[in-house]
């Protein structure tokens, strides 16, 4: 107990102040060469044709790779992505070529000199608009496919909401939609890769997650892990953003072609524009609901803008349906909670990601609950509240349920009267 | 064309080899190998390039190389005298102000150029000299709360300018 309750000064802070902390972005080696990639200028396109022979002689370059040149061109959590784009890019911005060259000038003037011919296709961009029959197809195996498998929704069901909204004295509808958010760290994406005298690839990497990122590029570059080795390191910010590879891949492929350290560093408009983000969230809700303040029923439909590519969408799904009905005690509920395709960048973690979208949506319909019955807002949280032992949405025991002792609290803090009868509630029942 | 710069850096002449259409950001960080100057966005939006030209906090980003012969840039290593902080650097360390830290060099001399010019500044005056520097972490309330016990002396009197 020598820093509970203490100001202690942080370990890395005298670095911070000084200039000192080492970024990976700050990682310089001796004869580095600097990665640009060529990203497809539409939403959705056929690759008709690419003739790299020009731009490979252009003065500077050591290396300019297509997707030909990817021992296992997939990646990412759900490695349904590809490294270098295949014949039909999904969203706009995504790789088809790299670069290295002495120089980012160099760089950039060797992409100029690919010769490529597109097809634009139609994309699809709405989340409401994919799901329906008949809408362009972002991936062949279907807009609302989930790569595990076994089901295109996850459903809850407990009791039965059509009976439970018969009980009920109002029904309440609400749709709620949340935007897309960039995580906009103020360091971007960089990878510094380099193989060192081992033959040993080495990628300093903004990863969050390092040992996802090396066992995930060991397929991309049919390394043995011990043959791949990650340094990680202080970071400018990753917000959930670095747990989606945006450069390691491409910077360690071109470190492997050259020979020589290789540093791929993603500009503001790349990152703001192709990295992954949080994307957009569609949730409505029918609920019953008494008199006297109880939920009766609820039904939600959630539908998540997956963008073109899964990465981390089936997981955020998954996290969602379980959180989406709130701490409250619901006997009657059905949850299908589902994602689509769309013809964006793809869907990334980002700072409870599934979750504190859906409670948006939830706390929102709450207020609306509690002005139709005519109770203060704070009252229906109480009168519906999770206590310790009852089951929890998928049926599972509240080990120790806190929603009351919260809500007493917040209440406090906010300088709101409650009742007696709330003061003296308790979790515990 | 490149052109051999002189200028005076952190009380030291310099000569660094920039280009034509290079930035100061560019010539100090890829120039001379300083990398205390954060790109962020290269746009001059963010402020994590944040360096003192001639007494001022400017965006190195948005400055060409070539415009500085003869002048002087103070960066965030130059204040440091020995292992002893300059009290803005002192106060952002005690505060706990940065998190994750790149914004931090932008901010702490965003900071010592303003306090230079007003050394009795009220909050709102620190929040609007800070107003060009992004914490994407969220800690502005810190950085603002430091500068305010730094410029009440908490962490030893200010130095007047740069010079040590």
């Amino acid at each position: 107990m020598n820093s509970v309750g203490k100001r202690i000064p942080r370990y890395d802070g005298i670095g911070h102040v000084t200039g000192r902390t080492q970024y990976v972005s700050d990682v310089a080696m001796p004869d580095m060469l600097t990665c640009k990639t060529l990203r497809c200028p539409y939403h959705k396109a056929r690759i008709k044709s690419i003739d790299t022979a020009e731009a490979k002689k252009a003065p500077g370059v050591y290396a300019l790779i297509t997707k030909d040149d990817v021992p296992h061109n997939l990646f990412a959590m759900v490695p349904d992505h590809h490294v270098l784009a295949e014949e039909i890019t999904r969203y706009k911005g995504q790789n088809i070529a790299a670069v290295a060259a002495i120089t980012k000038e160099a760089a950039l003037d060797a992409l100029a000199k690919i010769k490529i011919e597109y097809e634009e296709l139609t994309p699809i961009i709405d989340p409401e608009e994919a799901i329906k029959d008949g809408a362009p197809q972002v991936r062949p195996e279907g807009n609302n496919h989930m790569f595990d498998g076994s089901s295109v929704i996850r459903k809850i069901r407990r009791g039965n909401v059509e009976e439970g909204f018969k009980e009920a004295d109002f029904i309440i509808e609400g749709r709620y939609s949340t935007p897309s958010q960039e995580h906009a760290p103020l360091e971007t994406c960089c990878s510094v890769a380099y193989v060192d005298a081992s033959g040993k690839l080495v990628i300093h990497s903004k990863a969050q997650g390092l040992y996802f990122a090396q066992g995930d590029l060991a397929n991309v570059f049919k390394l043995p892990l011990n043959k791949l080795k990650f340094v990680g390191g202080t970071i400018g910010g990753g917000f959930g953003g670095m747990n989606s590879i945006h450069t390691d891949h491409i910077a360690g492929l071109l470190a492997l072609k050259t020979g020589k350290p290789v540093r791929f560093h993603l500009t503001r408009e790349e990152e703001m524009l192709y990295s992954t983000i949080r994307t957009p969230w569609v949730f409505k809700f029918k609920d019953g609901i008494r008199k006297d303040g109880v939920i009766t029923a609820r039904r939600v439909e959630v539908l998540h803008d997956c963008g073109s590519y899964t990465e981390l969408g089936l997981y955020a799904v998954e996290k969602n349906a379980n959180m989406i009905a709130g701490a409250n005690l619901i006997k009657n509920l059905a949850v299908d909670s589902r994602m689509v395709y769309t013809n964006k960048m793809p869907s990334g973690s980002m700072r409870g990601f599934g979750v504190n979208v859906g409670q948006y949506a939830e706390q929102v319909q709450l207020d609306r609950l509690a002005r139709a019955v005519g109770i203060s807002p704070i009252e229906i949280r109480f009168i519906n509240a999770f206590h310790t032992g009852d089951p929890n949405h998928t049926g599972n025991p509240i080990a120790a349920a806190s929603t009351i002792e919260t809500l007493q609290g917040v209440a406090a803090m906010s300088g709101q009267q409650l009742s007696d009868k709330y003061l003296a509630m308790s979790s515990e029942k | 064309m490149s052109k051999i710069l002189k200028f005076n850096l952190n009380g030291n002449p310099t000569e660094v080899k920039s280009g034509d259409a290079d930035t100061l950001l560019e010539a100090l960080r890829d120039g001379l190998g300083l990398t205390s100057p954060k790109c962020g966005c290269n746009r001059g939006d963010c402020g994590s390039c944040t360096v003192i030209l001639n007494g001022d906090a400017v965006k190195s980003c948005t400055v060409l190389a070539l415009t500085i012969e003869g002048k002087s840039v103070w960066t965030v290593d130059g204040l440091i005298d020995g292992d002893k902080l300059h009290p803005i650097q002192k106060a952002f360390h005690e505060y706990g102000a940065p998190q994750c830290g790149y914004c931090t060099p932008g901010m702490v001399n965003a900071a010592v150029a303003f306090v230079n010019h007003n050394p009795s500044p009220t909050e709102e005056e620190v929040k609007d000299a800070l107003s060009g520097n992004l914490c994407r972490c969220g800690g502005y309330k810190k950085y603002v709360e430091a500068v305010m016990a730094a410029v009440k002396g908490e962490f030893g009197p200010l130095p007047k300018g740069c010079d040590k």
